[in-house]
């Protein structure tokens, strides 16, 4: 949903104010119930969170999401799956180099940025993505501190 | 400045000087406080070492360090790692130029360690060309890291003397760690941005992208010097040797992120022989760059007009009398 990926990005501080709400009740309710659950709680949450942040975000489900950390903008929908962009290859227009009817998803995260109150964490380096975690939950992974 | 003591011979690794992290030439000439030239070598479709030779022999006493580029526009030619390791039995000073497109951190890491055995002191991390780009674009992509966790990697090897798994290394390489930048592409306000990060995993020199637009230049490196990354980073920017406005044209179009204003291309039509414009055009924008606050060198790249990289440096006269290290050509005979 490529539209729906840009409305996101351009409602950024929207969508940072709705996280920040959200966060810690969503924490808590599956810490609470991964002591119920256990790891049965796997496959119904990953479930929800593919669905919820596909439909916004296009998320790939990289298992470390970054979207608060890069404008709400996923990096793993750069061709390259930069986490650390944009390349050298941006047009001049801000489309992207590999497909040219996207806009580059890192000109669009950092215009995101902009807006949002912790927009400066786009500056942090983003280090090595463990690809042992691709397709599993971000927020089973925050919650259980693993 | 300092004078620079050259003792090397071919192959003679050179003493670490104290707040230098390699063995190499190019690093010593930057931080002697020199305007140090670099230029890149298109390895050859080929097998035979002498080609090589014959492509670098083009630069000799012009550069400070040779570029071997890994698969450029994702086409596939001589490793990078083979070229540096050619050019450095030889005794020049190459930068070994790596992509992230075609190998995973495995393959990086190794190729790492058996770039510095090889006695090649200078790495420049890219993200690299996408394989649509090229001659191969049924390939499958691999982009495990991207130019910044590639120098956070290489910084890890160098400095804390380990693999990324944690696994010691008897010995780490000793290698000057760069990167590049494109500051006349979107989103041309964060760009300096982007080099903070660059220099923030590691970068301690940077090479940037064709430089045709001063007008985007001058603003980019005023940011860079007012935050204080000059102080931390050599920045070199890149300037090309166009054949013609139809080639400047094709650049532009065809080549992602190449950005040459309207102006150049009109002043190369208008000319009556492009060829001697062209050139004209890229001494003087070495010439008005040297002068930018915080610039520390120019990157030439002359893809297919290699044979005049020696001029045009002549021409400009950025080098101010200096005179790089070349091989004495009494050990290699080469036949042309």
């Amino acid at each position: 949903m490529y539209q729906v990926r840009l409305w996101s990005t351009r409602h950024s501080r929207s969508m940072e104010r709705l996280y920040e709400i959200m966060n810690p009740a969503v924490l808590l309710f599956l810490r609470c119930m991964t002591r119920i659950l256990g790891r049965r709680l796997d496959r119904p949450v990953t479930a929800i969170e593919r669905t919820m942040k596909g439909f916004l975000f296009d998320c790939q489900m990289c298992g470390d999401c970054v979207l608060s950390k890069t404008g709400m903008s996923c990096p793993m929908n750069c061709p390259k799956t930069m986490r650390n962009g944009p390349c050298g290859g941006v047009r001049a227009n801000g489309m992207c180099e590999v497909k040219p009817d996207m806009r580059c998803v890192w000109v669009e995260a950092w215009a995101g940025a902009k807006d949002m109150t912790s927009g400066g964490d786009i500056k942090q380096v983003q280090f090595l993505l463990d690809y042992r975690d691709k397709g599993k939950s971000s927020w089973l992974k925050v919650a259980r501190d693993e | 400045m300092n004078k620079i003591k050259d003792i090397a011979r071919p192959g003679d690794p050179l003493p670490i000087l104290s707040g230098h992290v390699s063995n190499g030439r190019f690093e010593r000439v930057l931080r002697a406080g020199h305007f140090a030239v670099t230029t890149e070598i298109a390895p050859p479709d080929s097998s035979d070492p002498r080609e090589v030779l014959i492509r670098a022999r083009l630069f000799d006493g012009y550069v400070d360090a040779i570029n071997a580029t890994d698969g450029s526009g994702a086409h596939c030619h001589m490793s990078s790692l083979a070229v540096c390791a050619i050019l450095t039995r030889v005794g020049y000073s190459p930068i070994i130029q790596i992509s992230c497109r075609d190998r995973n951190r495995i393959a990086i890491q190794g190729d790492i360690l058996g770039a510095a055995a090889l006695g090649v002191c200078n790495v420049l991390s890219l993200t690299g060309d996408d394989v649509s780009a090229g001659d191969h674009p049924s390939a499958k992509p691999v982009f495990d890291l991207d130019s910044v966790s590639l120098l956070g990697t290489i910084k890890i090897m160098r400095d804390e003397a380990r693999f990324l798994s944690g696994r010691p290394l008897d010995s780490a390489p000793n290698l000057f760690l760069g990167s590049t930048i494109n500051p006349f592409v979107p989103p041309v306000r964060n760009r300096v941005d982007q080099l903070a990060k660059k220099i923030k995993a590691g970068a301690q020199y940077i090479q940037s992208q064709y430089c045709f637009d001063l007008d985007l230049l001058k603003p980019f490196m005023k940011r860079a010097v007012d935050e204080g990354l000059t102080n931390d980073c050599f920045i070199l920017i890149g300037v090309g040797i166009l054949a013609s406005a139809r080639t400047a044209r094709w650049l532009r179009e065809n080549v992602p992120g190449v950005h040459i204003p309207d102006d150049i291309i009109d002043r190369l039509e208008a000319s009556k022989d492009q060829k001697t414009e062209a050139r004209k055009i890229s001494v003087e924008l070495m010439q008005k760059i040297k002068e930018i606050e915080g610039v520390s060198g120019i990157h030439v790249m002359a893809y297919k007009q290699e044979k005049h990289v020696a001029e045009v440096v002549k021409q400009s006269g950025i080098l101010a009398g200096r005179q790089p290290w070349a091989p004495q050509r009494t050990e290699v005979e080469i036949k042309e």
